[in-house]
């Protein structure tokens, strides 16, 4: 699993890639009440937005952390949005992407240096 | 966070309890606890949450000659807040609070505020006050210069206001302050406590039974700590007082009103009182007679977002066919109801309850429908 500064996680299986955000992100977000994810077929750049998460008070951007086509959106979540909370790094994950360019995911951060990362918050 | 930041004198508790602090009104305040939102929202439906709301302005006016007649008196402090909102003061029995409105003079709200009248002989003559945080120093300004040296005006923002709201609010305070339990919805009264004098009103902002209470300084720590040992009361942040104020239909000042928003557009017409508007004499009466008796262009109105996400500050709301015809002032999800629910202005048209309207969220249409408000219904305790 790779990771973002704004906290979205990345796990590449095959040329797929699944994307979702951080368990500090969720717990930073508190309770998500409505997520928006992208239609099949979108294709997205790294840094575009990718999906909305909703809290109770206030919406959150969620970005692509790396390019390419949205392949499947998590429909799970539009009945149960607390899943975000729950499972934030399995079954809250929000969208796989078909990636555009493998090589993006190595430039992401390891769990380690999120870590240290987060330790620096 | 910013050292400019304002603290109240709860700061230390919060930051104990695990607050989340934020910047509100020129203060550091708890958006929420560890808990969250969502569930300090329910647990104040269910039982009884403490606020800290000491970043409003509460202050004491006060005659400057008194003559011992308390109706006399009382007419006298009242005629000088009268020349500033649209409600009935004079009409105020000892103890009564009262909801009104500051006006500026094209009938615009500058504040939403609360008065009340004390409850013993010794005290006629002074009014008790309430206004809104963001707008205290102005309201407090253009009450001073009202009073033109014949009253007083006392800030007791020093202090510590703390709301105590909730089903359970009740008998948790009547624990600590037992006279408590005699005040009825919109009455307070000064109770003494520990030697020093605490005003305790009964009204709030979230739509449930409950309490505000003014408490010294000294005692103020002492005093939020004895409510928190009581099981039935968890701390609640401004996040969850955000959401119980919208289900409540309950306007935030700011959002939902500002100095262009005229007492009939805000749906607050309630609030002016019938002898007021006979004699006219309040800021901005003549276009809000008006308002009265033609039609405003805009009203307030609550709105059930019946698809996709919340609607929140900002959205457009559209007719059934797209056509622009208002803004979303305040959204969001509601707790209670688990759905996105939201106020906003549209012409009066559209007003009426079971309209089908739509809000752009992020540019895309979702099915709205205009909603009587309260979306949960108030549980004031009109009668003790």
């Amino acid at each position: 699993m790779r990771f973002t500064k704004d906290h979205e996680w990345v796990e590449v299986d095959g040329d797929v890639a699944t994307i979702g955000v951080t368990a500090y992100a969720a717990e930073q977000l508190g309770d998500v009440v409505f997520v928006e994810t992208p239609a099949i077929g979108k294709v997205v750049k790294a840094g575009d937005d990718l999906a909305v998460v909703e809290s109770v008070k206030a919406a959150s951007d969620v970005y692509a952390p790396v390019s390419g086509e949205v392949v499947a959106a998590n429909d799970a979540l539009s009945g149960n949005p607390e899943t975000v909370n729950q499972a934030p790094e399995g079954d809250g994950w929000f969208v796989k992407l078909k990636l555009a360019d493998p090589s993006q995911v190595e430039a992401l951060m390891d769990r380690a240096a999120y870590e240290a990362y987060l330790g620096t918050l | 966070m910013s050292h400019d930041l304002k603290i109240t004198p709860l700061h230390a508790a919060h930051l104990d309890a695990g607050g989340k602090m934020v910047e509100f009104g020129g203060y550091e305040l708890p958006v929420q606890y560890r808990e969250g939102v969502l569930k300090e929202h329910l647990w104040t439906r269910e039982h009884a949450g403490a606020f800290d709301v000491s970043h409003m302005g509460p202050c004491f006016l006060t005659l400057n000659d008194k003559t011992g007649d308390a109706d006399a008196d009382h007419a006298a402090v009242s005629a000088i807040i009268e020349t500033l909102v649209c409600g009935d003061i004079r009409g105020l029995k000892p103890g009564q609070i009262r909801y009104t409105l500051m006006l500026n003079d094209a009938g615009g709200m500058i504040d939403d505020l609360m008065v009340a009248r004390p409850v013993w002989p010794s005290r006629q003559g002074m009014l008790y006050i309430v206004v809104n945080a963001g707008t205290k120093e102005g309201d407090f300004a253009l009450i001073e210069k009202a009073a033109a040296g014949r009253a007083t005006l006392a800030r007791a923002d020093d202090r510590a206001l703390i709301a105590l709201q909730g089903p359970q609010a009740a008998a948790v305070l009547a624990g600590v302050l037992p006279e408590s339990a005699a005040l009825t919805f919109m009455h307070h009264r000064r109770i003494d406590h520990e030697g020093f004098g605490l005003t305790v009103a009964r009204c709030g902002y979230t739509g449930e039974d409950g309490f505000e209470i003014l408490v010294p300084q000294p005692i103020a720590m002492e005093f939020w700590g004895r409510l928190l040992a009581d099981a039935r009361v968890r701390p609640i942040g401004l996040g969850a007082r955000d959401s119980l104020r919208l289900e409540a239909g309950l306007p935030l000042y700011g959002h939902d009103a500002d100095a262009t928003v005229s007492p009939v557009e805000a749906n607050l017409g309630f609030a002016l009182s019938k002898r007021r508007l006979k004699s006219g004499d309040f800021p901005g009466a003549a276009r809000i007679v008006a308002e009265r008796e033609g039609a405003p262009k805009r009203i307030r109105v609550g709105l059930r977002v019946l698809e996709g996400a919340p609607a929140r500050e900002g959205a457009p709301i559209t007719a059934a066919d797209g056509a622009e015809i208002g803004v979303v002032t305040s959204g969001g999800f509601s707790p209670s109801l688990s759905a996105p629910i939201a106020m906003g202005f549209v012409p009066p048209a559209f007003a009426e309850p079971g309209t089908a309207l739509k809000v752009l969220v992020r540019g895309k249409p979702q099915a709205a429908v205009v909603t009587a408000m309260p979306f949960v219904p108030h549980r004031y305790v009109r009668n003790a």
